[in-house]
């Protein structure tokens, strides 16, 4: 198979209003997909469209090969793990009623549930809350609970809906450690977030969605490439007056200099030209610092060129 | 595969068993369910028939006696009993308390039934259903079983109960034990079920439907109250006019029974229970 997901001008309305409008994806298998937007975005809505927990009103979307909303939706999301962004948990339940229950939904061998419940919690570092009511969990027990309910019956992959939303930093660590390790074990994730600090370094594949479409997708490098041609250098220097001079060069495109010089040059193959101009002109550099664009950067640079 | 029959009531099982575990832990919630029980099946019985087998007034006994001959002869000719109070706490026991073993098993299941689509809602699990494998036909059969099992366990060990009391206040006036009679057994396991499952289809229905569990409660009474009535009156009837009756009166109820809830399981859908789709 090609691809996990394969989504061709999906759409989705809910009365007048076009949560998902023309969603394109293509995610291969394998692959830590992230989905990128501000509230309102249709990432939700994605995600329950994924599962066939919604139908689409049109165009073509596929999971595993198969429509998750038709006949072999079931197969679908068996091998759908889903962490929503509310936990969905059953308050009233201990923690292990909770596991126990999802493994029975999603057909885990009832020999092995015991101990797969008893893993999950312990990966998840939950395991001395198993007795206790879920009511009694606080936030970040909670989400590792629903991690823990997510991962349980070993997914193909695995959809997480702002999965670090109000958590304390301990458990979005472990979040963002499962995705990695999902991702070492050759496991899909899709990971919806407008965090976008969180999404850096995890994601093979970025998909920037605006009111329900699909604004960009690609591989992080593919972005840069599209989005951010040039190369950005840090500069400083023991005179940093000298820096200025680097404003005249014919390569360079934009320079500036508030405390450290930042210099755009066309291409990354300029760096040595300017490094030797500037040494000539006798400037005694003690900082030069070629940037990679943050996601971040990418993401508002994007937007902004889509505004 | 998670298609096959065995493995599909398997996961509706796992869904009933899972709702009946939560509403053990919800004692706000059926203890009131359980007081309105024992009062109806055991409270208020057992005081009425403890005053009336005790009747030593002439005056009020004669009275009785001419309840007892107000009654349809075809029913005189069965009650028990030499003197006025004896035949009158007969009479009581058999034919007059008959609707409420309707009565309470019904509102028991429409309260649970109202809670148990719609508690997923409100709490935010029904997202976790609808992600999960099972299957709306799953989920709906899971939802039904919750809602029965509380209806008939509340109805049979009412049951169970009213006729140990009746036995033991009553049996010693008219012979020994005598309770079930035949009527009160066709009642008890061929009329009410059907009722049980009519109201849960409508209830069912409704609630997958409805924004809140208030809305769902609101509607449910609009709808259960005049099958309460129904079936107050079909147990009255069956008691009063026989066995042939009450045969007919539950055939009559579990086709409508079969064909509401064959309707009403279209009702549970995965964008319902994500809170969507009126």
């Amino acid at each position: 198979m090609d691809t996990v997901i394969s989504a061709r001008e999906v759409i989705r309305t809910f009365g007048e209003t076009r949560a998902v409008d023309g969603l394109d994806l293509e995610i291969p298998p394998g692959s830590v997909t992230v989905l990128l937007g501000p509230n309102g975005a249709g990432k939700t809505t994605v995600v329950r469209l994924l599962t066939g927990a919604l139908a689409a009103d049109s165009g073509d979307l596929t999971v595993f090969g198969i429509d998750p909303s038709g006949r072999g939706g079931a197969e679908v999301r068996r091998r759908c793990g889903v962490v929503p962004a509310r936990p969905a948990l059953y308050d009233r339940l201990s923690g292990y009623d909770n596991l126990r229950y999802a493994g029975e939904l999603f057909e885990v061998d009832k020999d092995s549930l015991p101990d797969r419940i008893t893993h999950a919690a312990e990966r998840f570092g939950i395991v001395d809350a198993l007795d206790r009511r879920v009511g009694a969990y606080s936030t970040g027990m909670r989400a590792r609970l629903a991690l823990a309910r997510a991962v349980l019956h070993e997914p193909d992959l695995l959809l997480l809906d702002e999965p670090t939303a109000g958590l304390d930093p301990e458990s979005a660590k472990a979040v963002l450690g499962l995705i990695d390790e999902l991702a070492e074990q050759g496991k899909s994730v899709v990971m919806c977030t407008h965090l976008l600090l969180e999404a850096e370094g995890l994601a093979d594949h970025v998909v920037v969605l605006d009111r329900g479409t699909t604004l960009v997708s690609g591989s992080p490098e593919e972005l840069t490439r599209q989005f951010w041609p040039g190369t950005r250098v840090v500069l400083d220097a023991e005179q940093p007056d000298v820096l200025d001079r680097a404003a005249r060069l014919p390569y360079v495109r934009d320079y500036s200099r508030n405390g450290v010089a930042t210099v755009d040059l066309a291409t990354v193959d300029a760096v040595p030209d300017l490094v030797n101009e500037l040494v000539s002109a006798g400037a005694r550099l003690t900082r030069v610092e070629p940037q990679v664009p943050s996601l971040e950067q990418l993401y508002f640079e994007i937007r902004s060129r889509q505004a | 595969m998670s298609t096959s029959h065995g493995s599909s009531y398997a996961r509706a099982w796992t869904i009933a068993r899972t709702d009946l575990r939560q509403l053990r832990q919800a004692r706000d919630f059926w203890m009131p369910l359980m007081i309105i029980a024992s009062l109806f099946f055991v409270v208020i019985p057992g005081i009425l028939l403890l005053i009336i087998t005790r009747v030593s007034n002439i005056e009020l006994a004669s009275q009785l006696s001419d309840v007892i001959g107000a009654l349809p002869t075809a029913i005189q000719e069965h009650v028990k009993g030499e003197s006025g109070p004896t035949q009158a706490s007969y009479a009581l026991a058999v034919y007059l308390f008959a609707p409420l073993a309707i009565v309470v098993p019904l509102t028991v299941s429409s309260a649970v039934g109202a809670n148990t689509i719609i508690g997923e809602r409100e709490r935010g699990s029904g997202e976790f259903l609808a992600h999960s494998p099972a299957s709306e036909r799953e989920i709906y059969l899971g939802k039904l079983i919750a809602a029965l099992i509380p209806g008939y366990l509340t109805a049979f060990v009412g049951f169970g109960l009213y006729s140990l009391i009746v036995n033991l206040l009553v049996g010693p006036k008219v012979g020994g034990w005598f309770f079930p009679t035949t009527s009160w057994v066709l009642l008890m396991f061929w009329v009410l079920p059907p009722f049980i499952c009519l109201a849960l289809a409508m209830i069912l229905a409704i609630s997958a439907r409805v924004s809140s569990a208030a809305a769902a409660q609101q509607s449910s009474a609009l709808v259960t109250l005049p099958l309460i009535l129904i079936a107050y009156s079909v147990a009255s009837g069956s008691m009063f006019e026989g066995n042939m009756l009450a045969i007919l009166i539950g055939a009559g109820a579990w086709i409508g029974a079969i064909l509401a809830l064959t309707r009403s399981s279209k009702a549970v859908r995965r964008e319902r229970l994500l809170g969507m789709g009126g």
